[in-house]
């Protein structure tokens, strides 16, 4: 089963290889991992799309939290949870298509932010399913580059992690 | 006013940190970017620096320090090869969760990640195998640098701790205080066990009719042999020791049933596998101790007790964990043993008993004590005779580890000195000389095999350099015993590249040197000779025992077999 992980950690150098290289060490799954300073310029949060069966979650969030450099762990699946992730996409955007792919980015609440003669460079935002379905409704041939951030997410209602 | 604090450099501040630390013994080898930190060394006496011959050499002593003493080993080398040549030794701790602090030089600061001479990215080769590592990159943090690396080492579950320290940052001063506490808001270690979970484990524990205590090196970990002692005798119930955790409790005592695991007891395997409640702790399912999980005590329900989260329910479901320091929780467990109405089934404890003595009847280690060829037991059973069980007893990896391990009786924690987890070959007579510098006046033998023992054997250099008069026990059988055992049993006696064609005359190799070397062919020469070595205590003696090459560790589980599928000797073999 899929789960984001939430964490937070020392803003020092070396603190991401350490998530990283305990996953590939212990053969733990990454599917996205997003990371950067909070407020608080000592810390950083991090976002982390993993699977794995109940007791694999157990081993991974035992083994985030012994990490001397993590702070704290919380899986979002816990608990209701907002999860968001930032789509830029460039496409080949000429006479007969600008206008269809304007109005698919209209449906999917996209925004145009660069244009050139041949091409539109689209942003989006939304959780992973969303950023999906907008790549699949598009024509392949006409994706010139998808950057995608990775997921972040954040637990609703008023408690912090 | 506080006083004016001292500028210092920061070799100095390195000295200094040291000292205040309580360290008293540095394993090293000096080179270009510890320069100026071994310039300090020199200026002063009250740090002792052994040098060594090959770093990883210092790691292993540093380790076996460690292990003997229960304080963190402390480790000084350069860049580059120095940091590299550490990470066997590193590993080695952190699989068996030695405190250790590893200092690494590091080319200056303005110099990193430029290819510079003797450059190594020593935090990214030794990250999977420290439990934590710091770079320092500023003079004003080296202090304090130090002082959370003693504390992560030594704190929570132990393990090796790697400092990098930059050849500039030794150079620059800056105002010295030594911090008096750490207090790291990312790393809280637990120390007392839930109380609600202790109460719950306590009552599985009374309800049990065939009841198993497994422990490993966690106790020694943690000091907790007197509470695990008074544990078992309350409740008067089988234990068992793990490779790792042989000391912890008295092996002579009648409710020790062995070690268990692939070379353990046939009654502590088969006990394993009967029990219907097991009580792991300090313990960590290895493989080796296990079998196969599927097979793995398929009756019991499992109370577990370690200090590492992450090490309960990793291999093994558990019923009831306990997160705790060891030592904590028995020491809770036992006054709510002693203060519970219920006490152990007697009637179901009895007839429990009768099963492990009709297990231990089969007397499964049994070997031929009148060979006139030398079996390698038999030199191990004397040494414990003649060092009455007193001994620090090193090893490396093979079968002389597993043998000493089954007839050297343990009776006290830390005397039993072995790499269990990583299994490296090259540790016993390194870590023998840790041990014998903490304790000059025990008696320290490192039980070995000629295969291990070549692996670090330029340490007989250190050992006459700081006359360290260990003695060498070596079971040499002129084949690495444990591959050549697999080979014979699972690949139809090929013994490909196991047999040491070109071995050394150990005796003059000993001698060359400055120590004494002796060469035991015959069983009847086996007593006499360990006497005459060990009489001679102020000389490191290098045994030589020709040993019988076709002898195997038994019992024996094979892999993907569970406790009650051991091989035992071939004339005991079961039906």
């Amino acid at each position: 089963m899929r789960h984001i992980l939430s964490l937070l950690l020392e803003n020092e150098a070396g603190a991401l290889s350490r998530v990283a290289g305990l996953f590939s060490a212990r053969a733990f799954n990454i599917e996205s991992l997003t990371v950067a300073p909070t407020e608080d310029p000592t810390v950083s949060r991090m976002t982390l799309v993993t699977s794995g069966s109940d007791e694999i979650m157990e081993q991974i969030t035992k083994h985030l939290n012994k990490l001397i450099d993590v702070i704290k762990v919380i899986d979002l699946n816990d608990s209701r949870h907002i999860e968001r992730e930032l789509l830029l996409i460039k496409l080949v955007a000429k006479n007969n298509n600008r206008e269809e792919i304007k109005r698919l980015v209209d449906i999917f609440r996209g925004r145009i932010i660069d244009v050139t003669e041949n091409t539109y460079t689209i942003e989006m935002t939304g959780n992973g399913e969303k950023v999906d379905a907008f790549i699949e409704t598009l024509d392949k041939k006409i994706i010139l580059e998808v950057v995608r951030s990775g997921i972040s997410g954040i637990s609703r209602g008023d408690k912090g992690i | 006013m506080g006083k004016a604090k001292e500028i210092l450099r920061g070799a100095e501040i390195f000295i200094r940190a040291l000292k205040e630390e309580g360290v008293k013994h540095v394993f090293g080898y000096p080179g270009g970017a510890v320069l100026h930190i071994y310039d300090e060394l020199y200026k002063q006496e009250e740090l002792n620096h052994i040098l060594v011959r090959h770093e990883q050499g210092a790691t292993h002593a540093a380790d076996g320090y460690a292990r003997a003493t229960g304080k963190p080993g402390v480790v000084l080398v350069t860049s580059g090869p120095g940091a590299t040549n550490c990470v066997t030794g590193i590993a080695t701790a952190y699989m068996d969760s030695i405190p250790l602090v590893v200092f690494t030089g590091q080319v200056p600061t303005h110099l990193i990640g430029n290819d510079a001479f003797q450059e190594v990215d020593a935090i990214g080769i030794t990250r999977p195998c420290v439990k934590h590592n710091f770079l320092v990159k500023d003079v004003r943090d080296l202090a304090k640098t130090i002082k959370r690396a003693f504390y992560v080492a030594t704190s929570g579950r132990p393990g090796p701790v790697v400092v990098d320290i930059p050849k500039d940052i030794t150079a620059d001063s800056c105002e010295y205080e030594y911090p008096e506490t750490v207090d790291m808001r990312s790393y809280k270690p637990v120390v007392k066990g839930h109380p609600g979970q202790i109460r719950r484990a306590v009552e599985l524990i009374l309800s049990a009719k065939k009841p198993m205590i497994y422990t490993g090196g966690g106790v020694i970990l943690s000091g907790a042999s007197e509470e695990l002692i008074e544990f078992t005798r309350i409740l008067g119930y089988p234990i068992t020791n793990t490779l790792m955790g042989l000391g912890a409790y008295p092996a002579t005592d009648k409710q020790f049933i062995g070690m268990l695991g692939m070379h353990g007891t046939y009654e502590a395997n088969m006990a394993m596998h009967q029990c219907d409640v097991l009580i792991a702790i300090g313990a960590r399912f290895d493989d080796r101790v296990t079998g196969d999980l599927k097979k793995f005590c398929p009756y019991a329900k499992i109370v577990h007790i370690d200090v590492d989260p992450s090490s309960i329910a990793k291999n093994v479901p558990v019923d009831i964990p306990i997160v705790g320091d060891v030592k904590h929780v028995l020491r809770d467990m036992n006054v709510q043993l002693k203060e519970n109405k219920t006490k152990p089934d007697a009637e179901a404890l009895k007839r429990w008993w009768d099963q492990i003595k009709e297990w231990q009847s089969i007397d499964c280690l049994k070997y031929d004590r009148k060979s006139k060829i030398i079996k390698p037991q038999f030199v191990i059973e004397k040494l414990y005779e003649l060092t009455k069980g007193d001994a620090y007893i090193t090893s490396d990896v093979g079968q002389h580890q597993r043998w000493a391990a089954q007839f050297y009786k343990f009776d006290k924690p830390r005397r039993w000195i072995n790499s269990g987890g990583l299994g490296t070959m090259g540790f016993g007579m390194p870590a023998a000389m840790g041990v014998k510098l903490a304790f000059p006046d025990a008696v320290v033998a490192c039980i070995t095999g000629e295969a291990s023992l070549v692996m670090c054997i330029q340490e007989l250099s250190t050992c006459k350099q700081y006359g360290l008069p260990i003695k060498i026990i070596n079971l040499n059988n002129r084949y690495m015993g444990m591959v050549r055992q697999w080979q014979e049993f699972f690949y139809a006696g090929r013994y490909s590249h196991s047999y040491m064609d070109a071995l050394p005359d150990f005796v003059m190799l000993a001698e060359s040197f400055g120590h004494v070397g002796m060469k035991i062919e015959k069983s009847n020469n086996v007593e006499s000779a360990l006497k005459e070595a060990l009489a001679m205590k102020d000389k490191l003696v290098l045994m030589d025992f020709i040993t019988d090459q076709t002898e195997n560790v038994y019992p024996m589980i094979a892999s993907g077999k569970g406790h009650h599928e051991m091989h035992l000797p071939p004339e005991r073999e079961l039906a």
